[in-house]
């Protein structure tokens, strides 16, 4: 099972349509049997799943292990395609995983491990922020796929991303990058997609433009692929998913 | 992720048309229960699918499935039934539905390892071919979400003029939605004219064709009791392993696999020892009103029998020869594989020669006759054994009184038998020639057909402890003398290919090595025989048959 992480320290760059689309591209396309875990308590994942966004024991009772992850996945509409979904009790997980006993930066990768026998690829769509979560999910994961909006600022988070990645003992996830939201009519957001690709290895050529198409998929709580397949924003996903199997097999 | 159906249910009615209200008022009421949405993108008609299985069925009889679904390009075989087979599906190109398949048709994967052992070396055969078109349907809770699916299917089975399946309706549960999944198989339940599916599709399609799974044995399995006139019990043994000798011709005929052949000539054994056995039932005049044979009709048909029984051996040796060529080849401890490969083909080349005379014989106006006849001499035995049981003598004493019962015909036949080959068993010492072996085992063959034609009567527990002690005696003796029979064979076959400038050295001397190695399983089996006869035949053995003809009797 190859695990893929949508991670920004910002908020609001489009983690979460990222991994909607890409696991559903995952399932659908691919045929990789797909789980994805929607760890932000916001449950913007889950609502585009049409999933209501509460686990059995909430989140306490996953990271404890009394109730096994297995029991909280729900099938989506899609085949190939299963969500674990948000719960509320989520926003307390830094708590949980600092109490759970053992290497509190390692307890997710331990509990994701029994999923390896029944999916092919797993997608951990994560809430902003450095905390204790998103210090588990860049430990689990194979792939983090960051998405950068263009613009200095959002430019220097993927750098301290890159360095925090760096530090870590043995195992490091690969890291790779993309424009997100870029809108053409601007100059910085041009100027910057066209230079940093070019700059930066890590920095995928596919970048997803700013549409509104991809606004709507809260609306038709759907990836962007069923409703408008083909619409840019689909084949930029389409393209962007492609990139990352090439560049991280 | 969906699961496998949950719940299955039959729409059915008196017609197509009633079944088509039946589905419609299922959507109905699931419609009124959840949101109901066609399946976007579902596939409308069905792929075609035929089942396979051996002409005994022997995968139905280990719990299997084999289904072919054909496709656009290639096709896939998909194999069911308990862990660890479960699901398989394996992928296959130019993969006919209609015609039979050997095991080496099927590429390497994981359904040729889960089969082989249980099919070989029989062919596979289309059984019976389903089309059908499919609604599928999507049930949602109140957001829209799908909770479980519906999946109609109209089958039809593709032979001639069948009338058309009963749809099926299958509820599925997505993953996490148990509940709501059970509320829609609820549903679904409570509407009149839906009945729980209680039978896999293939059953249902066979059932339309008029067969059923396990449709054929080659076991004799006839409908007897111990009451029934002796006359009416023999025709029926009789008529039944006719049936199988015809129920083969068409498959030995077509050369479809060697088994054909094995069970052919098998119930032409049965029936000449069968007549041996009891044939003087059916020459009773009493029994059987004017339908009666005579002495000279029934020694006519036992000659006859014994011809197709000579014609179908010249092909089953070579049968064997070729059957256990793999395992011949491991022996060889001096000669390397390859030096048998002209004998290989030598017995190929003399198999074609044979082939064509058995055709010719079992096609020939002599064997149709000799089955036609026999066919209508038996069931008018059996018939008027089986209505003189009504009736009464002129004497006003009862008819049935009066006959010879099956109960006494088999306890007085087997008894005989086995007095027979306890007896000329007794007498065999290490010093005995082979013969004397050879003659036992034809009784302890007479013995075990007895026992087989009147397992009916029989207590199953007292009747499978004397057979397996009874097999494993056989089983001793049939090594001893096929491994003879093959050693003469093997030099036989060395003077003709030598004849035929067929035999390179290296060749006749891995078949000398070859008769080397049946030699000593020959004399293994000759030194373990005291053990097995004093099992069989000994004092706990003939109590165990005492016993069992007793019960029979009864």
């Amino acid at each position: 099972m190859k695990i893929y992480a949508t991670y920004n320290i910002k908020g609001g760059v489009g983690k979460t349509t990222t991994a909607v689309n890409l696991a559903y591209l995952a399932a659908t396309e691919s045929k990789l049997r797909t789980v994805l875990w929607d760890l932000d308590p916001q449950a913007a994942a889950s609502f585009m799943f049409r999933v209501k966004p509460r686990v059995k024991g909430g989140g306490k009772a996953l990271i404890r292990g009394t109730r096994a992850l297995d029991d909280a996945i729900k099938g989506t509409d899609f085949d190939n395609l299963d969500l674990i979904p948000a719960d509320f009790t989520y926003r307390n997980m830094d708590l949980l995983l600092d109490s759970a006993g053992g290497k509190p930066g390692r307890k997710l990768a331990k509990l994701l491990a029994p999923l390896a026998a029944e999916y092919d690829a797993m997608f951990l769509d994560c809430p902003p922020g450095i905390s204790l979560v998103s210090e588990n999910v860049l430990h689990a994961a194979d792939v983090i796929v960051v998405p950068l909006i263009p613009t200095t600022l959002s430019v220097r988070t993927l750098d301290q991303l890159t360095e925090f990645v760096a530090e870590f003992d043995g195992r490091r996830p690969d890291v790779l990058a993309f424009f997100s939201m870029v809108d053409r009519r601007k100059n910085l957001h041009r100027e910057i997609t066209e230079n940093f690709s070019s700059e930066r290895a890590r920095v995928a050529a596919t970048f997803v433009p700013y549409l509104a198409v991809v606004e709507n998929m809260s609306v038709q709580r759907a990836p962007v692929t069923v409703f408008a397949p083909r619409s840019s924003a689909a084949r930029a996903y389409r393209a962007l998913w492609s990139e990352i199997q090439d560049s991280t097999e | 992720m969906t699961t496998p159906g949950l719940a299955g249910f039959i729409a059915s009615g008196e017609d197509s048309q009633t079944c088509d209200v039946v589905v419609a008022e299922v959507l109905e009421a699931l419609g009124q229960g959840f949101g109901l949405l066609p399946e976007r993108g579902a596939p409308r008609g069905g792929r075609r699918r035929t089942w396979f299985d051996t002409f005994d069925w022997r995968l139905y009889r280990a719990g299997l499935t084999l289904e072919y679904a054909a496709a656009h390009r290639g096709g896939e075989l998909r194999l069911s039934g308990a862990a660890p087979v479960r699901d398989t599906v394996q992928p296959v190109t130019g993969w006919q539905a209609s015609r039979p398949h050997q095991l080496r048709d099927l590429p390497d994967g994981p359904i040729a390892t889960s089969i082989s052992g249980v099919v070989a070396p029989r062919a596979l055969l289309p059984e019976v071919t389903v089309t059908r078109t499919t609604a599928a349907y999507r049930l949602l809770n109140e957001d829209g979400k799908t909770v479980a699916r519906l999946l109609v299917e109209y089958p039809a089975v593709a032979a001639g003029d069948v009338r058309p399946l009963p749809p099926r309706l299958t509820i599925t549960e997505v993953r996490g939605y148990l509940t709501q999944a059970r509320r829609a198989a609820r549903i679904v339940a409570g509407i009149p004219g839906v009945r729980p599916v209680t039978q896999p599709l293939l059953a249902d399609a066979l059932h339309a064709i008029g067969r059923y799974p396990g449709d054929y044995s080659n076991k004799v399995a006839a409908n007897i009791t111990g009451r029934m006139p002796a006359a009416e019990a023999a025709a029926t043994i009789l008529l039944r392993l006719l049936d199988t000798v015809e129920a083969n011709v068409p498959g030995v005929l077509r050369d479809i696999d060697t088994e054909f052949l094995h069970d052919l000539r098998v119930s032409v054994r049965r029936s000449r020892s069968a007549l041996k056995l009891f044939g003087d039932a059916l020459t009773a005049p009493l029994a059987a009103r004017g339908t009666a044979l005579t002495g000279r009709e029934l020694a006519r048909f036992a000659a006859e029998f014994k011809w197709v029984g000579d014609l179908t051996t010249p092909i089953r040796d070579l049968d064997v020869h070729l059957l256990d060529f793999e395992d011949t080849v491991r022996t060889l401890r001096a000669a390397k594989p390859d030096d048998l490969e002209p004998f290989r083909a030598y017995l190929k080349q003399r198999r074609v020669r044979e082939f064509r005379v058995l055709a010719r014989g079992l096609r020939s106006p002599r064997f149709v006759t000799l089955t036609r006849d026999w066919r209508e001499r038996l069931t008018a035995i059996r018939d008027s054994a089986n209505a003189g049981t009504a009736g009464t003598v002129r004497s006003g004493q009862s008819r049935r009184a009066a006959v010879e019962t099956t109960g006494t015909l088999a306890a007085d036949r087997t008894r005989l038998a086995f007095a027979k080959v306890a007896k000329r068993g007794a007498a065999i010492t290490p010093a005995s020639p082979h013969d004397t072996l050879h003659d036992l085992r034809k009784r302890c063959k007479e013995l075990r057909y007895a026992l087989e034609f009147f397992a009916p009567l029989y207590r199953a527990d007292s009747y499978g402890a004397v057979l397996a002690d009874l097999k494993r005696l056989q089983d001793g003796l049939g090594e001893f003398q096929d491994t003879e029979v093959q050693i003469g064979e093997i030099r036989a076959l060395a003077t003709s290919m030598l004849a035929a400038d067929e035999a390179p050295a290296v060749t006749l001397l891995a078949m000398g090595e070859v008769t080397a190695w049946l030699a000593a399983r020959q004399q293994a089996a000759r030194e373990d025989f005291e053990r097995r006869f004093a099992a069989f035949a000994g004092v706990d053995g003939q109590r165990r048959m005492a016993e069992l003809l007793r019960g029979g009797a009864a």
